[in-house]
């Protein structure tokens, strides 16, 4: 089985190779467009802002080629955030997989934003939650996050509810960092990798 | 529900974790890999690795231990210890470390904090204040002053501005402790926590002063902190994390249970 993690300027990533490798799965961390074409499994992980991403994306063509691939693809964080419509952060538009838009999270006393930690997911619907207990805590660090909609998989509350994981044909997207999510997390990644 | 963080700090030198750990069905209690392994097999939400030597060849030590511990443990965690540059932090989550901790550097430096969220991001980068309740100079009052170098030498830097000013130069998370209550096990400094706490917009990690569990409670509540961080009453079995973690969440406190 070949799988990719896509290549961009998505800050650090190294977390996202080392679940992997825990997991004993190899992978191939690239930018190209025929090895992300051929692969079996596609990641595509992010952290950083919205922008910079989607224009590194646009340059290199990647925001064509995402929304274009038949194989599973598993969308992380901020590259979860790029696959839906349009971002708050910095007024920016995405790739459209997930018609919805990513908002950020309204000022609230006595609730920071960021939203960083562990916090429970709940009304899974997904094979990549199979064989989780219920409640699962997963880690988060985010300051935006889709509204609850349509492909919404799995969801997580904070100030109000949010989607933790959405899902739509071939595409699969996790809000929170599986990579160092404890057992829950690498459960949600080998559920992926097994699909 | 969002919830309060468990921390257990290993300090470590050449890889290997120093103060006595007195961890039983350990191989090797020095050993920092095994050590991590089993405190996240516990129910630990995250790690912090202080790094306390100084040498170059003892930082490759260091490379190499986080990354043994990144393709070990499935938690977050932090790497803090003289750190001073892009170039550090780069290799170091490079290796593998979630997150890069800054103390002296950013005090000698604050543009550092503002260069290293903009080149990794904010959530990957954390200010550790050292703080001390002293009078800068005779006559004047006691304040909260910012303290470097595993905090002996005082700054000039009064500790709740400067808070308010890691956060705006692109802080990800702050890590507050309290030298005065470091190693007394009398509790966390509820007061000071708890007013820097409310004032930020990011997570405070309190540490210094853990002697029970219900001093965790106190600072969740009263010092309204984040995360709590402790190592020796960890690593010598005077507090177990999941009795902790029970105890606190008996208190109504949102906690992640593993077990």
């Amino acid at each position: 089985m070949k799988t990719v993690i896509i290549k961009y300027n998505a800050g650090n990533v190294q977390s996202v190779m080392y679940a992997l490798d825990r997991l004993g799965a190899g992978y191939i961390y690239t930018d190209d467009e025929d090895e992300i074409r051929t692969a079996d499994k596609v990641i595509f992980p992010g952290v950083g802002e919205a922008s910079t991403a989607m224009s590194y994306l646009r340059e290199k063509g990647l925001d064509k080629l995402i929304p274009s691939l038949k194989q599973p693809v598993l969308g992380t964080c901020v590259g979860m955030q790029l696959m839906c419509r349009y971002s708050e952060e910095n007024n920016t538009t995405c790739m459209g997989i997930f018609d919805v838009d990513v908002q950020r999270f309204p000022a609230t006393p006595g609730y920071k934003v960021p939203h960083m930690g562990w916090n429970n997911i709940f009304d899974y619907t997904t094979p990549l939650t199979q064989g989780l207990p219920d409640d699962a805590y997963v880690y988060f660090v985010h300051s935006y996050a889709a509204p609850v909609c349509e492909y919404t998989v799995a969801t997580c509350e904070y100030i109000r509810p949010f989607s933790a994981m959405l899902h739509k044909d071939n595409f699969y997207a996790a809000q929170f960092h599986c990579e160092i999510s404890g057992h829950v997390g690498q459960q949600i990644l080998h559920n992926f990798l097994t699909l | 529900m969002l919830t309060k963080r468990i921390i257990p700090c290993l300090d470590v030198k050449d890889g290997r974790t120093v103060k006595g750990v007195n961890f039983l069905n350990l191989r090797d209690a020095g050993d920092a890999v095994e050590l991590a392994a089993a405190y996240a097999e516990q129910g630990a939400d995250e790690l912090v690795f202080l790094d306390i030597t100084a040498t170059v060849e003892e930082r490759k030590t260091l490379l190499e231990l986080v990354h043994r511990v990144a393709h070990t443990i499935n938690i977050p965690f932090t790497v803090g210890g003289g750190i001073s540059s892009k170039a550090d932090v780069s290799a170091l989550l490079h290796a593998g470390a979630d997150k890069v901790s800054i103390n002296s550097a950013a005090v000698r430096n604050p543009d550092l904090i503002n260069e290293l969220a903009l080149e990794f991001g904010s959530q990957c980068i954390v200010v550790a204040i050292d703080t001390r309740y002293i009078s800068l100079g005779e006559g004047m009052p006691e304040e909260h002053i910012v303290h470097t170098h595993g905090g002996r030498k005082p700054t000039e830097l009064r500790t709740i501005p400067w808070a308010k000013e890691v956060e705006e130069r692109g802080a990800g998370e702050i890590l507050l402790t309290s030298m005065d209550s470091d190693g007394t096990k009398n509790g966390f400094a509820l007061e000071l926590t708890g007013t820097i706490s409310a004032n930020a917009n990011i997570p405070i990690i309190a540490s210094g002063g853990a002697g029970t569990m219900d001093h965790f409670r106190e600072v969740f509540t009263t010092g309204k902190a984040d995360a709590g961080l402790a190592a020796s009453i960890f690593h010598f079995h005077e507090i177990d994390i999941p009795d902790l973690k029970n105890y606190l969440r008996d208190h109504h406190l949102p906690m992640r249970m593993t077990n």
